[in-house]
């Protein structure tokens, strides 16, 4: 063994590490490749020793080989064996060859699962940052569903370093396997709170991501990203969740208006550029969303579009680009802000940088107008001359032409000048899109009827200048036009004024030269120029000139006839016989021409390229049934329609036709396919129309090249610069003559088939030159109007699209693994309420199905605790704007919480995205929506809400907002009743904002009876004071720890006919037990109650209180004086009461994880009680919902008619109670670590079950 | 995202590669070429940005190397400007005055660099302090367990240098430093 270790370390000594492989590659410049393949020699020894340190190093290197492109997978394995070491050095390089080298094609990934398990879960950070950082690049779907609860462990690990590291894999994990998104959304969202700022980022950056593919499923998170672009300084997360609100905003218009102010602000106050042009970005979009709803955006615009002129004229390169980018985007809905620059950016069109040039061009491809098209394009022509790199001018000129036939031509006043334009471009040297001019003049051709005149004129004199485009006969160059010009001059050769001379022209020995599609295009149009000049000789009865053109077409075909390509040589020898024969009938003085030219009659039309996708199918088509009955096994379907051309391999499979399985025919299908896809002559699912002109063999017909160094004036050829100036003569005479009729009718608009005029300017001026008639396009029958969504099924982030809002289902959750122990770590700092990182041993099953539903129960907590954080926003929010006393602002809150979950996301936004700009506006919003599902007792209420409640004006509004408060939980209690699953009791939704939880795993019961918290206090005639018999608690943590704060909510009625005003509210404070007062006030002065109340009126008011000791209930004395005025006297009065502090009202309804919970248990810490209750019949879960409501407990666990329960006092006592029913007999055992404080509580449940 | 991060000499030999999205090597040779072709017959003096033909580009040119961010729609163009100038000072303060022999020679360790800056595609940390002293604290816990060429084999390796004079060691090294100009504010 020693000898083992002596030999493997002499061993190493003649290792190359990765420097020397370096040096030796650098070293080796001329034989690098042998080089290499000698050290992978020396790599692949070293992999086979059992040194850890020895493969280490050769993994190293091997990464080093795979950068510079040598494929390493063939050491997968060994790289998994170094990935499992135990020294950090090894483990490293281990993972970092893998992220290089692993992918989901590499089936050794999944023996990593266990390893990477492990390293998780190290008590190392760095071998758990490792880890996370190495799985980041090689997820795949089944680590993804093994590991996905590790990580979310992970989300709450103590070290910030880890934690951020773990959210930011979150992504990949949703990636790979959406079902983690639902249960892991919970914890991602907190992490947006997270008190480490990287953490926070990250959690910004997953969600981001997330939102921009799937923006409507995270509208409900905009008030908390709102709140974070208002109070983050980190530039970073500010141009991140700027970014997702410019995704977010096209979903909710409202969400823009909001957002435009801070925007404006920010965009006014920071000297980041980046965030500057991230914020002008998202004020853009959100402009886009407004447009149509809020016209008064002006000032933003010009706020945006002056901004980015400054971009745009700054030196810096990348500020330019941006510049240019961000305008363009303006540009598509409010195209005139954009266009008062159109010299900047013309001025763009010089600039040395390219990519700059492009952008301008994208801009001026929005900005051309009828008035200004012809402008523009004639300084792109000129940049067309002047531009150097072919890619530049390549650019330019599909730039031009997108220009001018952007929507339908709508432009374009004259047609003239663009087939001029068009010709013109076809004198560039060079080009590669002589395909896309000559498709320019097709379309055109075809679907402006007006112009056709025109265009075969030019057509002819191209063709008979055919030599000057033949110089560059690659595919998609500049002869590419000659195709169409033939096309165009057969098609329509009526309107050719010598059709005779074209036909020439193309019948020329040179025309052999061009490709074939092209000379299969002059042949098939030489025959209908043919029959053009037929028809005219024999109108002038010139038998003669007749009999010479079939006899030219005689002399000329056989070149052709003798073509190497196909299709020139079919259609060739066709049109030559047919020729023959029309020449012996000439010659027997037959009249032919009518019947030639019914051989190419008819009207072409263009067809929507979307057409065969619209065809509807046919009823009763059933395209997947079988015609016959199916063959038998050996005769495989795909056998016959190939009969034909079948190839000798093919046949093959006959033979063995028995064995043919599923396999088999799948195999086929796919090399049918395949076939399919290579035969030209099968229609394919996205047809290209570059397809039609493809021919094989294109490239290998000789050529001779033509070089003209200087570009030739074609005479005859009109420049497209006469047009210019031809139009703005006619401008100006139009506007003259329209001086003259101004007082006449409005002119009739002209182009009757042209869309309604849209464009940026006045266009209704502009008329074009000549009546066009744009031919639409062509559609089946029936089609269905419907547009299909172009997505992409294979979209990864189709999958995640789920609705994150609804409340989990037990299904969810994911996989745990539990054959082994599984630590949780959590931060103590930033979880208030489970303050104590958990781990859980090794226990029965029982415990671990606790542990799992704990979990489960966790993220519906965090969920929930989320929506109430977004409720103190909320309020805070209104805080901000409305200055008043809490208690204000907690009723408005209390009016807003609505009783579901679901419906709370909704209304929650509702409330956020129209609350801030006006907050009493909001209120007015709310309150009807609160009161609209109730009886008629809302109707008498009057539903505005008053503005100031202080005021004594508007007493009675103030009564209402309590009735709205009933009603509200006469609502809530409605829901109950219609079998919701989540019950919410929002009696206490205000200040600590806890909801009570009840029975959250219980399917399909029966309903709760309606609770109400609320006990008589002390009544007289003239007032009745009801208190909420469970106080809500606001916990004071840290240094108040011994010095807790109660708050109470006592209802005040106004029972007489009479005015109550004055009220003063007095408590006689006990040494553990004060009111609070305004400071300044003395120990025994009472408290102002902040309303009056008008007869039959109750409002509700707040006092708080500080308690010392919670462990024992409380009793205080307390008065309360008021004025009675009534219309003849007032009269002063006073009512005494007792308020019952119970040790219930102390504690706060906490959720708690099952295996916090059990490890509480365990603890020993706890003293234990019990309990016993006889003769209950109610329900258990009824039983539960009473404990949680009136209690403050939460369920932890409920299993059967067994239940633990949780609750936490305000001083942080744990109280811990195992609830079991059996016939009609409840025990509770109970535990804490204050007893007589449990003594209490539970002497408090008693009472309770005993009333009932 | 960030789709790629690819670090290229003037000459287009790759000094680090690191795929966000997988591709097999000899299409990331393709993307490294094809890019570096784009990259490369640019002016110093225009814009960072390109549309390549996978994804975005936003590259710094340093000296002799190339730093090109191959991104989608998601990330900020000045954003990952900046990003490219936190990760190349990282470097700079990692290495002590970082040239291009410190990348060829030391790949590993700036790849250990870059899993602080970006993981997965996703900007991890912007903080250049945070970045350096998590590296540092690897860096150390990889010397506590002796490294990866422990004391003997580094030994040898001198020894096997001696014997080639011919190679050219930390010679020069002055002339290609990367100079690191002076951030403006992000």
């Amino acid at each position: 063994m020693a000898l083992k270790i002596v030999k493997g370390s002499i061993d190493r000594m003649f290792d190359k590490n990765l420097q020397d492989l370096v040096r030796g590659i650098r070293n080796h410049k001329e034989d690098e490749a042998k080089y290499i393949s000698t050290c992978i020699d020396e790599i692949k020894q070293e992999l086979k020793q059992d040194n850890i340190a020895v493969k280490a190093n050769a993994v190293c290197k091997l990464t080093y080989l795979q950068m510079l492109g040598y494929d390493v997978s063939w050491a997968a394995f060994n790289i998994v064996e170094v990935m499992s070491s135990s020294k950090f050095t090894y483990k490293r390089i281990g993972y970092l060859a893998a992220s290089q080298c692993f992918h989901e094609g590499t089936d050794v990934i999944m023996l990593t699962t266990n390893q990477i398990r492990k390293d998780l879960s190290s008590p190392h950070q760095y071998d758990t940052g490792v880890a996370l950082t190495g799985l980041s690049c090689f997820v795949t779907p089944d680590l993804a569903r093994d590991l996905a609860n590790d990580i979310m462990t992970l989300m709450s690990h103590t070290k910030p370093y880890i934690r951020k590291k773990a959210v930011l894999i979150m992504y990949k994990v949703f990636l790979k396997y959406p079902e983690s998104l639902r249960p892991a959304f919970p914890r991602l969202k907190e992490k947006l709170e997270d008190p480490d700022p990287g953490v926070q980022s990250a959690a910004v950056n997953v969600i981001c991501e997330l939102a921009r593919r799937n923006p409507k499923n995270y509208l409900s998170l905009a008030p908390l990203f709102f709140k974070l672009m208002t109070s983050s300084t980190n530039n970073w997360v500010l141009i991140k969740i700027i970014k997702l609100f410019g995704a977010l905003t096209p979903l909710e218009p409202r969400l823009g208006k909001k957002l435009i102010e801070p925007l404006t602000n920010l965009i006014h106050s920071t000297s980041a550029m980046s965030l500057l042009y991230e914020c002008v970005n998202t004020v853009i979009a959100v402009l886009i969303s407004l447009s149509s709803g809020m016209p008064n955006h002006s000032a933003s615009i010009q706020l945006c579009v002056q901004k980015l002129r400054i971009l745009i004229e700054d030196s810096d390169q990348n500020l330019k680009y941006l510049g240019l980018l961000a305008m363009s985007k303006i540009l598509k809905t409010h195209p005139k802000s954009v266009q008062s620059h159109k010299d900047l950016i013309l001025q763009c069109l010089d600039d040395k940088d390219e990519s700059i040039r492009l952008r301008a061009l994208d801009l001026l491809y929005g900005m051309v107008s009828k008035k200004n098209l012809m402008e523009i394009v004639k300084k792109l022509m000129l940049h067309v001359d002047k531009a150097e790199g072919t890619t530049y001018r390549d650019e330019l000129l599909t730039k031009i032409i997108d220009i001018c036939s952007q929507s339908n031509y709508q432009y374009i006043t004259n047609f003239e000048w663009y087939i001029s334009i068009l010709v013109e471009l076809t004198r560039l040297e060079g080009t590669r899109h002589g395909h896309l001019i000559a498709s320019q003049m097709l379309d055109v051709a075809i679907r402006v009827k007006a112009i056709r005149g025109f265009a075969v004129a030019q057509m002819a004199t191209l063709l008979d200048n055919a030599h000057l485009l033949t110089g560059n006969t690659q595919r998609n160059g500049i002869c590419e036009v000659l195709y169409a010009a033939a096309w165009i001059c057969g098609e329509f050769s009526e309107h050719l004024e010598d059709p005779m001379q074209t036909l020439e022209a193309m019948l020329r020995p040179k025309v052999a030269t061009l490709p074939g599609h092209i000379q299969a295009v002059y042949v098939q149009n030489a025959a209908k120029l043919f029959a053009t000049v037929l028809r005219k000789h024999e109108g002038e009865t010139d038998s003669q000139a007749a009999q010479e053109t079939s006899q030219l077409l005689i002399d000329r075909l056989p070149l052709f006839v003798q073509s190497a390509n196909l299709e020139v040589q079919e259609r060739a020898s066709c049109i030559l016989q047919l020729v023959k024969y029309i020449q012996k009938l000439q010659q027997k003085n037959v009249e032919v021409a009518e019947e030639v030219t019914a051989l190419f009659a008819g009207e072409l039309n263009p067809v929507a390229p979307k057409a065969q996708k619209k065809v509807p199918i046919p009823e009763g088509l059933d395209l997947d049934a079988w015609i016959n009955e199916p063959p038998s096994e050996s005769e495989s379907e795909d056998e016959k329609p190939k009969a034909v051309f079948t190839k000798e391999e093919h046949k093959h499979s006959r033979s063995r036709h028995t064995e043919v399985d599923e396999k088999e025919l799948a195999r086929r299908r796919e090399v049918r396919k395949q076939e399919q896809a290579n035969n030209p002559f099968y229609i394919k699912a996205s047809p290209s129309s570059q397809k039609v002109y493809d021919a094989p063999g294109v490239e290998h017909i000789p050529v001779v090249q033509i070089d003209l160094s200087v570009p030739l004036k074609v005479p005859g050829m009109p420049t497209s610069d006469q047009y210019l100036k031809l139009e703005e003569e006619r401008q100006q005479k139009e506007k003259a003559e329209r001086k003259k009729k101004e007082k006449k009718k409005k002119r009739e608009k002209r182009g009757k088939e042209r869309k309604a005029d849209s464009g940026p300017e006045s266009e209704e001026d502009i008329r074009p030159a000549h009546q066009v008639d744009i031919v639409t396009e062509e559609m089946p029958e029936n089609a269905l109007p419907s547009d299909d969504d172009d997505k992409d099924p294979n979209d990864p982030h189709k999958a995640l699209d789920i609705d994150l809002d609804k409340p989990l289902a037990d299904s969810e959750k994911l996989p745990v693994r539990t054959h082994r122990p599984e630590v949780l770590k959590s931060p103590a700092e930033d979880r208030v309420n489970e303050s104590i990182p958990q781990e859980t041993n090794k226990g029965s099953g029982k415990e671990k199905k606790e542990k799992k539903k704990g979990k489960e129960k966790d993220r519906k907590r965090s969920k929930e605790e989320k929506k109430k954080k977004k409720h103190k926003e909320v309020e805070e929010e209104l805080l901000e704007s409305q200055p008043e006393e809490a208690i204000q602002s907690e009723e408005t809150k209390e009016a807003t919480a609505p009783p579901t979950s679901t419906s709370t996301e909704a209304s929650d936004l509702d409330f956020w995205l129209c609350s801030a700009p006006v907050p009493p506006a909001a209120q007015e919003e709310t309150a009807p929506s609160s009161a609209a599902a109730v009886d008629t007792s809302s109707a008498a209420a009057p539903e505005s809400e008053p503005d100031e409640p202080k005021d004594a004006e508007p007493e009675d509004t103030k009564s209402s907002k309590h009735k709205k408060k009933k009603q509200k939980k006469e609502k809530e209690e409605k829901e109950k009743k219609k079998k919701k699953r989540h019950h919410h009791h929002h009696h206490h939704s205000d200040a600590g904002g806890e909801d009570s939880v009840q029975n959250g795993t219980v399917e399909e019961e029966e309903p709760l009876p309606p609770m109400s918290n609320y006990s008589l206090l002390a009544e007289n005639s003239y007032i009745k004071m009801m208190k909420e018999d469970a106080d809500q608690v606001y916990d004071i943590q840290g240094n108040h720890q011994d010095e807790s704060k109660v708050v109470v909510s006592v209802i005040f009625e106004n029972k007489s006919d009479s005015f109550l005003k004055s009220m003063e509210f007095n408590v006689l404070d006990s040494l553990n037990s004060k009111l609070q007062r305004p400071e300044g006030a003395g120990p025994h002065d009472s408290l102002t109650v902040p309303f009056q109340l008008p007869p039959g009126v109750s409002n509700e008011a707040r006092f708080v209180f500080s308690v010392q000791s919670i462990v024992m209930p409380q009793k205080l004395k307390g008065t309360l004086t008021f004025i009675v005025k009534s219309d003849e006297s007032s009269t002063h009065e006073k009512l005494d009461f007792k308020l019952h502090f119970t040790c219930t009202s102390y504690l706060i309804t906490t959720p708690c994880y099952s295996d916090a919970y059990a490890k509480l248990l365990e603890s020993g810490d706890l003293k234990g009680s019990s309990l016993r209750l006889e003769g209950i019949s109610m329900p258990f879960h009824h039983l539960l919902a009473r404990i949680c409501f009136h209690h403050h407990f939460s369920v932890v666990e409920r299993i059967d008619s067994c239940a633990s329960m949780y609750s936490r006092s305000i001083q942080g006592h744990h109280v811990c109670l195992l609830v079991k029913t059996s016939d009609q007999t409840v025990s509770i055992d109970a535990k804490c670590d204050e007893p007589s404080l449990l003594g209490n509580v539970l002497d408090e449940i008693k009472q309770t079950f005993s009333k009932c | 995202m960030i789709k790629a991060i690819l670090i290229f000499n003037n000459h287009g030999k790759p000094r680090l590669i690191r795929f966000y999205q997988y591709f097999a090597e000899d299409m990331q040779q393709q993307i490294i070429r094809e890019t570096f072709h784009l990259v490369s017959k640019r002016d110093d003096n225009v814009c960072n940005f390109l549309e390549g033909i996978y994804f975005t580009l936003i590259y710094r040119h340093y000296a002799t190397l190339y730093f090109v961010f191959c991104v989608d729609s998601s990330e900020s163009e000045l954003g990952i400007l900046d990003l490219i100038q936190v990760f190349v000072e990282t470097l700079d303060k990692c290495f002590e005055n970082v040239c291009e022999l410190d990348l060829i020679f030391h790949m590993d360790k700036v790849h250990y660099i870059l899993q602080e800056v970006v993981m997965g595609g996703m900007v991890l940390e912007t903080n250049m302090n945070e970045i350096v002293a998590q590296v540092e604290l690897q860096n150390r816990m990889e010397k506590s367990e002796g490294g990866l060429s422990g004391a003997p084999a580094r030994a040898v390796s001198a020894v096997k240098n001696m014997n080639l004079p011919e190679i050219p060691r930390n010679i020069n090294i002055g002339d290609i430093n990367i100079k690191v100009p002076s951030l403006s504010p992000f």
